[in-house]
């Protein structure tokens, strides 16, 4: 996918101008924070199993190269395929080729972020092959050429009325005299398009939620079941996933398991639950005849050892951006790339470089909200703060920005001459503010000012106040 | 107990109140308090913007004005946070001064919370005839855990009763240098939590952080909210007589 995230500013104030999406958002703000707190407090031992969590990603992350290894000659043990993936480029290559060689020309295909990281829609349909998207929201915004805007709710910047107008649209079979008010008009009238596409795919692709070592197994998770009739209808099953995706046992994964679900909508364990290990076997009733697993990289393995490494736990639970605060009021195009929200300010720089993606890590106010509901306690603002010590050590924050920033320092380095400037601000100020208590404007101010006043300063530094009081017994 | 006073230098320059109703809580809590000369600001501006060198310069200054003191207690959950939580992180790869941090670290406390966990201090003797909401600043809550400790104080002020707001744990939107670098993003959330505030029945908001409340009182007068904001350490001290409140002319 084409990253638009030097644009964050501009795209970010055209989301708050936006008054659909503001619409949406707010919708969005309340619903999955509140879902996620039931949960975790019907299960008291969350916190546990956070640290459960956070353990075993810890540890297949330290054997990265061991697991995924082992994991690879359990697929071909399954009778499945391992295509190992650098880049986007190879990972579309390696689709493309399997999909040649059954003559496919109907793809469906599950929610995978991979997918979406290698732009697999658009190469697919220029190679003269239609991929279908299957998943309810995917399937609306593939409709409008739009990207996800969340990671587990691609369509959430979306509201019921422009989904209905999408699929008045698009739907030529469309009884314009049929009501398309309530969300489940709208996913039967989806489900009516789908059935037969699903039926017609030659190859289904789906994601990974989990890749189990042990066993060669790939696992994801629906609510709409729509995984499942991907991966078993089609002659052939492509998972498209990325290397950290692996564990070591089918327990781990259950462990995990627990923690998505709860963290990304509230939910005990989500609707469906497919495990995938192999193609069809003789017994089988159903499944497809080919099982292939794309393994991708993108620069996921050049973040191991650095400080960066923990964001590779991360499980896509989505909690993260659900409760931060610039998500809610930018939404996630803004964000410019496949990732939004806290995880992707962390994540999209260290997959598509700094010098794209600036703006993502320092969108934040370390309001500390992602990490306090992280299932496997990533420190995300850490983690931003680290990508702007290599913004600044780079030089590629903005210039002035930089000179304010050495200047006050500098005299934050020198007490006396920091007293006597602070001492004289609050005179200067506080004389300047005194009959209304607060400035409506500013010089040098005016990213604060244009939004909100200034209070003004009482008037007299508190250190020389209390110089005063200390010579003279009395601060006033 | 020999606490020195980490004045912080948004209320040096905005607020001197503040720091004059900390000592006044301090010693009523049995503190003997002094204001250490060679403190400036914990560097939180150049450690959140990447600038390392700078932020460990201030560190290490911060370090020789507070050697020696018992307790470091400063009237704000995010230059405390800097100091319990940050510096020892800052430098992690540095072992001639991690020592240094961690020791600071041990002993660094957020006011409120000082009063309530270590002097056990569990109410006041302030008046103040208000229906007030709380605003619970980021650093402060989720870096020190500071969430009841305010509460319990204010509950034993005369005259004062409170009415959370839904929202009280969301962000303001202040973020330091966040507020000036995104300020669309950041009037949004400030106006957020602006009409959090107002949907209540409060006649006040408070916080423990002077930032927050700058940005908070800012956008309520720019509205022209009838909705005074004050530091709670002036109300807890009983000094509301003594100062206007934040951005309401003198
Ligand atoms: S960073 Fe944490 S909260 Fe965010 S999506 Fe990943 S696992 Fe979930």
């Amino acid at each position: 996918m084409l990253a638009t995230s030097r644009n964050f500013t501009a795209a970010a104030q055209a989301g708050l101008a936006n008054d659909n999406l503001q619409r949406a958002l707010g919708l969005a703000r309340t619903g999955f924070p509140l879902r996620r707190r039931l949960a975790v407090e019907r299960l008291p031992e969350f916190e546990a199993l956070r640290e459960a969590g956070r353990a075993i990603k810890d540890h297949t992350l330290q054997y990265l190269d061991f697991y995924i290894e082992f994991y690879e000659s359990q697929v071909v043990a399954s009778g499945g395929k391992v295509h190992w993936a650098r880049t986007p480029a190879e990972a579309c290559a390696a689709v493309l080729q399997i999909c040649r060689s059954v003559g496919a020309k109907i793809v469906t295909k599950g929610k995978s972020m991979v997918a979406e990281e290698i732009g697999l829609n658009d190469f697919l349909e220029a190679n003269g092959i239609t991929p279908v998207e299957t998943d309810l929201g995917e399937y609306i915004i593939q409709l409008r050429h739009e990207p996800p805007s969340h990671i587990i709710a691609p369509a959430i910047h979306l509201v019921k009325e422009q989904v209905a107008e999408t699929f008045r649209a698009e739907h030529r079979s469309l009884d314009a005299g049929r009501p398309l008010i309530e969300p489940r008009q709208m996913c039967d009238e989806a489900r009516a398009m789908l059935r037969p596409r699903f039926l017609a795919a030659d190859v289904g692709i789906t994601g990974a939620n989990f890749l189990v070592a042990e066993t060669g197994s790939s696992i994801v998770v629906t609510n709409e079941g729509n995984g499942d009739l991907t991966q078993v209808l089609p002659r052939v099953h492509i998972v498209v996933t990325s290397i950290e995706k692996v564990v070591p046992t089918f327990e781990d994964a259950a462990t995990l398991l627990r923690l998505l679900a709860r963290s990304a909508t509230g939910q005990e364990f989500s609707t469906y639950t497919t495990i995938s290990t192999g193609p069809r076997r003789e017994a089988d009733l159903d499944g497809p005849e080919e099982y292939h697993v794309v393994l991708l990289d993108n620069g996921r393995s050049g973040m191991i050892g650095t400080d960066f490494q923990d964001m590779l736990r991360c499980i896509r639970c989505s909690a993260c951006m659900s409760h931060c605060p610039v998500y809610a009021a930018v939404g996630g195009h803004a964000y410019g790339w496949v990732y939004p929200g806290p995880m992707g300010a962390v994540l999209t720089p260290g997959l598509i470089g700094i010098e794209e993606a600036g703006h993502l890590p320092n969108a934040s106010t370390f309001c500390g909200r992602c990490e306090s509901v992280c299932p496997v306690k990533i420190p995300l603002p850490k983690m931003m703060r680290h990508w702007r010590e290599r913004e600044h050590a780079k030089k590629l924050s903005p210039t002035v920005y930089r000179k304010g920033l050495s200047v006050w320092a500098w005299v934050a380095r020198r007490p006396a001459l920091y007293h006597a400037l602070a001492g004289t601000a609050a005179r200067a100020l506080g004389w300047a503010g005194q009959g209304h208590g607060r400035f409506r404007a500013l010089p040098l101010a005016a990213g604060w000012t244009t939004v909100r006043d200034m209070p003004s300063p009482e008037g007299r530094s508190f250190h020389s106040l209390w110089a005063q009081y200390k010579k003279r017994g009395s601060a006033r | 107990m020999h606490v020195a006073l980490f004045v912080t230098c948004l209320v040096d320059l905005f607020r001197p109140t503040v720091g004059f109703a900390a000592i006044k809580l301090l010693e009523q809590a049995g503190c003997r308090v002094e204001v250490p000369r060679g403190q400036t600001c914990c560097g939180q501006p150049a450690y959140n913007s990447g600038d390392q060198a700078n932020a460990k310069a201030i560190a290490l200054q911060v370090f020789d004005a507070f050697a020696g003191y018992d307790s470091v207690v400063a009237p704000s959950g995010s230059c405390a946070g800097m100091l319990r939580v940050h510096y020892p992180e800052l430098f992690a790869n540095d072992p001639e001064n991690l020592p240094r941090a961690q020791e600071l670290a041990e002993r660094s406390w957020e006011l409120i919370s000082f009063l309530t966990d270590v002097c056990c201090v569990e109410g006041v003797a302030a008046h103040w005839e208000r229906r007030v909401t709380y605003h619970d600043a980021c650093s402060g809550l989720r870096e020190l855990g500071i969430k009841r400790q305010p509460r319990q104080l204010l509950a034993s002020v005369s005259g004062l009763s409170l009415d959370e707001a839904p929202g009280a744990e969301v962000c303001c939107g202040f973020g330091g240098t966040f507020c000036i670098k995104y300020p669309e993003i950041s009037d949004k959330m400030v106006t957020d939590k602006a009409a959090d505030i107002v949907a209540t029945d409060a006649d006040a908001v408070l916080a423990g952080d002077l930032g927050c409340l700058l940005n908070i009182a800012g956008k309520l007068c720019r509205q022209g909210q009838q909705i005074e904001a004050r530091h709670v350490a002036e109300v807890l001290a009983g000094m509301t007589a003594e100062v206007a409140p934040i951005g309401a002319p003198r």
